[in-house]
């Protein structure tokens, strides 16, 4: 449990720090103790229910044949396992889709929204209400007006990489609001009056003032768009196609309690964990570089 | 490519005021693209909805939504909806609460905060596992026998990206409590009691509530943690719409799914609406 005894130091330091009198300020010593016997409480249960499913995944993933021992036979599965498909293949085709989605999610999003910030003003309203959109038609309800179109596709192509046109939709919201963030922190206008003036085409001014600009937004928009492809299970199941969520779905369906299951989790969730910890530290030094 | 080297191809600055009629062809791409992948779907299901079978309109689809099975599934969503919403906007809010309180710079924040992005995202097969590893029949923590029982099991579940979710949504209005507030309660005499009574709940009631109004749309939309939790019998409204697609056979009408998808789309938007005013209210004291 060394993961929760940081946070409990955390707040140890908090209480003598110079943290513990700046923000709850205006409370009486009491009143301090008592918010404080509050948060151990709050923070040592809320991090057990969330730490325990985790840690009792990862367990499952490490059983050996017999209960009780230990193996990381599950773990060596993920390359080998059988299937069909073999597990391997549906990791291959998720990959493959989180990087197709993230580029034309980028190609398609970032320089319509430049564009319209500085040239098309009076869509901006319109751009927000489709990017949003998807969030009030959510993927169970898209997944039957999109099997029509599918059947289309499939005429001319029925690989699986052919779902990254629905995930560039299901994205639309999260990558939306980051860009929006990213490009709502730049002077778009100015920057882009100052490079015309200076002679700046339009495609300089996008993709070598403003772009830089917003390379912390683009991250964010980046890592949200691989996020929701790992995890996607509910259109390419409907659809019949089989990424990693459906393939690992199909197993729990075929073999009860496979450890393979369990291991397979564990890796995605640390790989998306990962990719988290490498957007906040990027971020960080991009943000320290500033004035 | 220079800067320097642009100068000669006659690009002007941009002028106010002079809009080039040719200006919007940029948002073309986009627009096709949302066209054909977001608002032509959406428009099949509303479509199709109103279709019958050899393809004249009909009212049919719609007043098969009454009938035992899909009524079923309309009540089970909305039970588990309201109380995987309602313990998750409370404990939620509780956890906010916890975090604000504390330094705003301090990594115990920071933890829960990037704990959250990821939990709140974490729904899915995945998190099914987790909990069948958990409490399944053969849980590391307990055999619980209420693990496959509908509402409770699986509402437990979905908690388990509910809470996060409310941490990230509420945490804003819980930040936005001034300790200038406080401290003015405290000067006129009342003790904690009357700040939280006639101060900070009155404050927090409208970003209390949109918030448990999107936790709300967000259970109502999840399949994939139930499906992969107990895909033989349909106890919510996506089940059936899954069901229905999967097998189109059985059915008596085609166009089953599209109608439960319209009541979903009907259900959502009402909420989501709901959501969109009480933020507006909430933000007033945001800044």
């Amino acid at each position: 449990m060394a993961a929760l005894n940081q946070p409990l130091a955390d707040v140890a330091a908090e209480l003598t720090g110079s943290a513990a009198a700046r923000r709850p300020g205006g409370l009486r010593a009491s009143q301090r103790r008592r918010l404080n016997a509050f948060r151990y409480l709050a923070f040592t249960l809320f991090g057990l229910f969330f730490l325990l499913p985790l840690l009792a995944m990862v367990r499952f993933s490490l059983e050996g044949t017999r209960p009780g021992t230990w193996s990381v036979s599950a773990w060596t599965q993920i390359a080998s396992y059988p299937g069909p498909p073999p597990l391997l293949s549906s990791i291959e085709v998720t990959l493959e889709l989180a990087v197709i989605t993230s580029l034309v999610m980028l190609v398609l999003v970032v320089p319509t929204m430049i564009w319209v910030r500085l040239r098309v003003q009076w869509f901006s309203r319109v751009m927000e209400f489709i990017c949003l959109l998807p969030l009030t038609i959510p993927a169970i309800v898209l997944v039957v007006g999109l099997a029509p179109i599918y059947n289309r596709i499939e005429r001319y192509n029925v690989s699986a990489l052919m779902l990254f046109w629905a995930y560039v939709i299901l994205a639309l919201p999260y990558a939306y609001r980051a860009l929006a963030a990213g490009l709502n922190a730049v002077d778009a206008t100015t920057l882009s009056e100052a490079a015309r003036s200076l002679g700046a085409r339009w495609g300089t001014v996008m993709f070598r003032i403003i772009v830089p600009n917003m390379w912390q937004a683009i991250l964010n928009a980046l890592l949200l768009t691989i996020a929701l492809v790992l995890g996607e299970f509910t259109i390419a199941y409907l659809l019949t196609y089989v990424n990693l969520q459906v393939n690992l779905f199909e197993i729990s369906r075929s073999t009860e309690n496979a450890g393979v299951l369990f291991s397979a989790s564990a890796a995605t969730l640390l790989f998306a964990f990962v990719l988290l910890l490498i957007l906040s530290y990027v971020g960080r030094r991009l943000r320290r570089g500033r004035p | 490519m220079t800067v320097a080297a642009t100068t000669g191809t006659g690009a002007r600055p941009a002028r106010a005021g002079r809009q080039p009629p040719l200006a919007w062809v940029g948002t073309v791409p986009f627009l096709a693209y949302a066209g054909i992948f977001l608002l032509l779907p959406t428009g099949i299901v509303v479509w199709n909805a109103f279709k019958g079978n050899s393809g004249g309109w009909t009212l049919a689809n719609i007043s098969a939504l009454n009938t035992g099975p899909v009524r079923t599934a309309f009540t089970g969503s909305l039970e588990l909806c309201v109380i995987s919403s309602a313990i998750g906007a409370i404990l939620g809010a509780i956890l906010a609460y916890a975090i604000a309180s504390g330094n705003p710079d301090g990594i115990i924040r920071r933890l829960y905060i990037a704990g959250s992005g990821v939990l709140a995202q974490f729904g899915g097969v995945t998190l099914a596992f987790a909990f069948l590893a958990t409490i399944g029949p053969a849980g590391l923590l307990l055999h619980a026998g209420w693990y496959s029982n509908f509402p409770w099991g699986i509402a437990l579940i979905y908690c388990y990206f509910q809470i996060p979710l409310m941490v990230l949504v509420f945490l804003p209005a819980v930040d936005g409590l001034k300790i200038q507030w406080r401290e003015a309660a405290e000067n006129l005499g009342g003790s904690t009691w009357h700040y939280w009574r006639y101060v900070a709940a009155p404050l927090l009631t409208p970003a209390f509530l949109g918030a448990t109004l999107l936790l709300f749309a967000n259970a109502l939309s999840a399949f994939a943690t139930i499906e992969a939790w107990e895909d033989q019998i349909n106890y919510v409204v996506p089940q059936s719409i899954g069901g229905s697609l999967i097998s189109e056979v059985g059915l008596a009408n085609v166009h089953e799914g599209d109608a439960l998808a319209l009541g979903m789309i009907v259900l959502v938007v009402i909420v989501m609406t709901g959501y969109f005013l009480l933020q507006g209210r909430a933000a007033r004291w945001q800044r």
